[in-house]
């Protein structure tokens, strides 16, 4: 829960929205300053931890949280922001931006504790969000601050005996710790910490942005939300709450907080939510024995079942769990009820308890009642209101083909887990992130087939030679693989499309292979996929020869590659090296494939070659061979390359030779 | 995560490993022991259900071959953090190995009833027995409070050692440790009814046990009888803790995980290093702590299923079944929430009847949820069917980051899966939530209730948060409207 990993949703340093939009208002328009106060503030009293004009610290990115204390304060119609800055250890950032109402404002953002502590002399308090293994060092450093009066200890599971090595230092500092393992507590209409009182329509409903007369101090952080809404139900409100944390050793206890809501003359009524497990109860009793509290304390300790089980159950916190009958919820209740306290029978009858103990202290006129405010309205979060279902905006990007938002990634809706339980292979991938679909067996193992047939092709071919090249200036994989990937076109590996083109048009028009030959060398064309510089009719290509049997073998339909077959009868008996070349192959037998194997209607079969799929198979083919090329070059530790100049027939014009046109300049005429 | 207790064994081999290598707070009256201890002879036994009692004990003795020591004299025990085994019979003092393996076998895997709990024996710990004369026998105990650690001691140790509280003397060591007493105070503290002439030895081994409790972050460790027999000239004594209650601070793993691991490898305690069959890599030289259940509360498949996914999220999941047989169940969000629901039933005059104990929360998703509640709904129905019905409380707080809607859509899952049953069983649903979007959560569950034809009632923040209970247990009316879209 809490710790000091960045949050990634609602980080609002992301886009903004609304502010760069709205007609020449540029996005810095909207951004509330904030200047530290002109001089120091007058001292508080000593029972005052926060007021309205308290600022703090959080430590650790926690821009939910920060947001929250941001928009309590802004209801509450603080001048300027509770908090004045965050300290993240981890950070490379500077500012971070959060809203202040409707607009923006930037909170510093400090890697060193030194550095926030000397830029904000106005800070006393902090919250600390570091986690448990963390959090016993970034709390010792804070203390050595001497502005430093309080720090909110929110970690779950620290150590006991760091915890009480904390609270010892804090003791002798007079630092008030609150934590750890809590959520915090709240002052309505001064400070709230971190994520305490829930959403913002929650602390709306409890009244929490203007003070009432009952204060109260509960281990349970869960539980405070529920005692403020009580609280607002059954009397004028909170007037400020603490949650001490349900370890075993909380930095202060019950008593500390008493003390002070005894000393406040603003509060009027106590309520204390205590729990079986430990004796700090018994510290408020003796005070309330010996005079030091007189305000009437409405109290209940939680886990009275324990006593009434057979078994001993380890409850939700770690302090909860009674090592004597004196710890027991039981007699807790019972001390506390036999020193006047007003404790109900059970908890569900707290209510009314605490509306009479209320109702009374009205009628003598120890309360009055205040005037309501006016109740605040609350911005509401963009990400919020859509999960609520309030809002709604087209989407800037549309994806049809993987999602990562839910506990599996999905392939075109299939699992992660599935793909790998039914071993569909790279082939299996390809055709859901490239088809959205599932091809028959043989499909997939036809593309995995083109892509080790397209792996590599020796350096000497242009791709692997730029990849090679760029590999010796000492350039990166991905620049290397990419100068190599950049020579793909219709020259180099466009053969696969080409051929695609031409043999489906002549064969689609119904030309006889013949014709097709004839038609292609009036007009002068060499029919791609046809040729290669070696390999013949007598001395054919092993890859052709296994394409040609995997294709004859496993597809349904071989129409256009038995089509082309034809044409390299027309083509070898010209010339015995005109034989269908391996790119020819594969791209009939490919076209082949996406008309008749039943998964693509005629018309998403036109319409994925248009798009150039088949260069896509061989720049993903080849980008294998591509990338063994750089390693190549990074192993053999080769130096840059330089041509030689022997290598190179240098024809300059002589400008200086006659007049212009005679200057000697090498022209090409097309 | 708190302080939870560990097997004799486990506390024993801890103590023999780093007595002597904990680092003092202060130097001591006896020089520095160049050596370490010897690997501690302590044979653990366990008894799983698939496995043999007779295979298991044949297998320690190849394991621990010093048990078949010729006219060697043991002692056997449970090791199960029962309390007071001697006085409940389950201590088998000054045997041999034939007739402790006999005492074991007509024990392992067998109910035993200990003052008014049953359990199964499954763990026992055999020893050498040490024989010693009764007035080297002490009392040791050393256990955190807020101020610093109380040492408790008395010279009068033993199974008879009576009230402590009232008899030991104490010594309060501050958390601060820079105010450590000198060795003087110790001994002027706890050992004012000791012999001087031991004073020496005492405090050296009083502050070599209080190191080994900082050091590795045990929070409680009594030991009782702790026998101390000095050698000649009082210069070093042979020290046996005889018998060993301890609690570790679960927190603090991460911290001394490793010296929890290293004191409990197979070195330390002196047993041939047999390669993990598995192959499996470890990520401390040891085996990590085991924190045992209490006895007679041994974990069921499904605690531990429910303790499993707890330990691999930052959501909290807790489960406790109570009685399996109870009438009254709970799927309550919030660790105080959930306490303050059992306080209700049991306040209702139903804590015979509650079946469960547990919570989630820390925002758990979705298919956690649902996952957590098919739990408790299974062992729901596992229960016999009950002439009145049955009782599920779906309950929670008013929470604060947690979306109630998303929660309770796993809810809602699992409810509907099992709807026919719980119309079979009779089962009233009682619902109250609130937090973040609990508009949109309750509605989802009051129309699959109404769908379903489920005896469902649903409240929102206007209820109290345990109100529903009275209502639902003992028929009380209330003038708070059930919740309404």
């Amino acid at each position: 829960m809490p710790s000091a990993v960045p949050e990634t949703n609602g980080t609002p340093n992301g886009t903004t929205l609304g502010t760069s939009t709205d007609g020449g208002l540029s996005a810095n328009d909207n951004i509330r300053r904030f200047a530290a106060p002109s001089r120091p503030l007058s001292p508080r009293a000593e029972h005052t931890l926060f007021h309205n004009k308290t600022r703090c610290f959080v430590y650790g990115l926690q821009p939910r949280a920060v947001q929250g204390m941001l928009d309590f304060d802004f209801i509450c119609k603080r001048k300027t922001p509770s908090v004045a800055g965050i300290i993240y250890t981890f950070g490379g950032q500077f500012v971070s931006k959060m809203y202040w109402g409707t607009s923006e404002t930037l909170l510093p953002v400090y890697q060193s504790v030194e550095k926030a502590m000397a830029k904000h002399s106005d800070v006393d308090t902090v919250v600390n969000f570091a986690s448990s293994r963390s959090v016993y060092q970034s709390t010792m450093e804070l203390m050595e601050y001497p502005q430093i009066k309080s720090i909110a200890i929110i970690a779950e599971g620290v150590p006991e005996r760091r915890a009480r090595e904390i609270l010892h230092v804090a003791k002798k500092k007079g630092i008030t710790i609150i934590g750890p393992a809590t959520v915090g507590g709240i002052k309505p209409g001064c400070y709230k910490i971190g994520n305490t009182g829930g959403m913002m329509d929650n602390i709306v409903a409890s009244k929490l942005y203007r003070p009432g007369s009952v204060a109260y101090v509960s281990k349970s952080g869960g539980m405070s939300n529920e005692l403020n809404n009580i609280i607002a139900n059954t009397t004028d409100g909170v007037y400020e709450g603490v949650a001490i944390g349900g370890d075993r050793y909380p930095g202060t206890t019950f008593i500390d907080h008493m003390l002070r809501y005894q000393a406040d003359p603003e509060c009027k009524v106590l309520l204390l939510l205590g729990e079986v497990g430990g004796v700090e109860e018994y510290r408020v009793i003796d005070a309330v024995k010996s005079g030091q509290i007189t305000k009437p304390i409405v109290a209940w300790a939680i886990g009275t079942v324990a006593s009434m089980l057979k078994t001993e159950v380890q409850f939700g916190h770690a302090g909860s769990f009674a090592n004597s009958q004196l710890e027991t919820a039981a007699a807790k209740n019972k001390s506390m009820k036999e020193a006047g306290f007003f404790v109900p029978d059970t908890f569900e009858e707290m209510p009314q308890m605490l509306a009479q103990v209320y109702q009374k202290l009205l009628k003598d006129g120890t309360i009055k009642p205040k005037p309501e405010p006016a109740v605040p309205k609350i911005p509401i979060d963009y990400s919020w209101a859509q999960e609520l279902g309030l809002i709604r905006k087209p989407a800037a990007f549309i994806s049809t083909i993987s999602d990562d938002r839910g506990q599996e990634l999905l392939y075109a809706g299939m699992p992660i887990s599935d793909v790998f339980k039914e071993n569909i292979g790279i082939g299996g991938v390809m055709s859901l992130l490239w088809f959205r679909r599932r091809l028959p067996d043989y499909a997939s193992r036809f593309l995995e087939m083109v892509l080790m047939l397209t792996a590599d092709h020796g350096p000497a071919v242009s791709g692997a030679m730029n990849t090679i090249i760029t590999t010796r200036a000492g350039k990166d994989l991905i620049s290397a693989l990419v100068s190599g990937l950049l020579t793909i076109g219709s020259r180099f590996g466009g053969a696969l499309d080409g051929a695609a083109e031409e043999f489906t048009r002549a064969y689609d028009k119904g030309l006889s292979p013949r014709d097709f030959v004839d038609t292609m060398r009036k007009e002068n064309k060499l029919i791609p996929g046809i040729g290669h510089r070696v390999k013949s009719r007598n001395n054919p290509d092993l890859r052709v020869e296994l394409v040609k049997e995997f294709v004859h073998k496993n597809f349904p339909n071989t129409k256009l590659l038995d089509y082309a077959i034809a044409v390299e009868t027309v083509t070898t008996s010209k010339k015995d090296n005109l034989i269908l070349n391996v790119d020819g192959c594969i791209a009939v037998s490919f076209v082949d494939l996406l008309r008749n194997c039943g998964a693509f209607s005629p018309e998403e079969a036109e319409d994925y070659l248009k798009m150039g799929v088949l260069n896509g198979l061989f720049v993903l083919g080849r980008s294998i061979g591509l990338i063994a090329h750089f390693l190549d070059q990074k192993r053999l530790r080769t130096g840059l390359y330089r041509h030689p100049w022997d290598d190179i027939t240098y024809l300059l014009p002589n400008l200086a030779s006659g007049p212009p046109g005679t200057e000697g300049r090498v022209e090409v005429s097309m | 995560m708190s302080a939870k207790a560990i097997l004799e064994a486990d506390g024993k081999a801890i103590l023999n490993y780093h007595l002597t290598r904990a680092p003092v707070i202060k130097p001591t009256p006896l020089p520095v022991s160049a050596t370490h201890n010897p690997a501690p002879k302590l044979a653990s036994l366990n008894f799983p259900d698939d496995q043999d009692v007779n295979a298991v004990l044949d297998q320690a003795e190849t394991t621990y071959p010093w048990l078949l020591a010729r006219d060697a004299k043991f002692v056997a025990k449970p090791d199960q953090l029962i309390k007071r085994r001697g006085k409940a019979g389950l201590l088998c003092l000054n045997k041999s190995w034939a007739e402790c393996r006999t005492w074991i076998e007509g024990r392992a895997k067998k109910v035993q009833r200990v003052e008014t709990v049953d359990g199964i024996l499954r763990n026992f710990l055999v020893e050498p027995f040490v024989p010693h004369p009764s007035d080297t026998e002490y009392y040791i105990n050393i256990n955190s409070v807020r101020e610093g650690d109380w040492i408790l001691f008395t010279h009068e140790g033993g199974v008879d050692v009576g009230d402590v509280d009232e008899k030991a003397e104490k010594l309060l060591v501050p958390v601060d440790l820079s105010q450590y007493p000198s060795n003087d105070e110790i001994a002027a503290t706890l050992l004012k009814k000791v012999p001087k002439g031991i004073h020496n030895v005492l405090v050296d081994f009083i502050s070599r046990l209080y190191a080994v409790f900082v050091d590795c972050q045990f929070t409680y460790l009594e030991i009782n009888p702790l026998v101390v027999i000095p050698n000649a000239d009082a210069t070093s004594a042979e020290v046996h803790f005889l018998d060993l209650a301890a609690k570790l601070d679960q927190t603090a793993e991460f911290e001394c995980g490793v010296k929890w691991a290293i004191a409990r490898s197979a070195t330390a305690l002196g047993l041939a290093v047999v390669k993990p069959r598995d192959g499996k890599v470890t990520i401390d030289a040891g085996p990590p702590i085991e924190f045992p259940a209490p006895f007679g509360r041994e974990l069921s498949k499904e605690e531990a299923y429910i303790a499993e996914m707890d330990a691999k999220t930052g959501a909290s999941l807790k489960l406790t079944i109570l009685n399996p047989k109870g009438r009254v169940w709970t799927l309550v969000a919030g660790g105080g929430a959930s306490v303050v629901y059992a306080d209700a039933i049991a306040s209702a005059g139903f804590a015979g009847e509650l079946a469960n104990y547990g919570e989630y929360s820390g925002a758990p998703s979705e298919t956690q949820t649902f996952h957590y509640a098919r739990t408790v709904l299974d062992l729901m129905f596992r229960s016999p069917n009950h002439p009145e019905g049955k009782v599920l409380f779906i309950g929670g707080g008013i929470a604060n980051f947690t979306n109630v809607a998303s929660t309770f859509k796993g809810v809602i899952r699992a409810l509907r899966e099992v709807a026919p049953l719980l119309i079979e069983h009779k089962v009233q649903i009682w619902v109250r939530r609130a937090g973040p979007n609990y508009q949109e959560g309750l509605k989802n569950i009051q129309a699959v209730g109404k769908e379903l034809e489920l005896d469902m009632h649903v409240y929102g923040p206007e209820m109290h948060v345990s109100g529903i209970v009275p209502l639902a247990l003992t028929g009380k009316q209330s003038d708070i409207k059930e919740f309404s879209g």
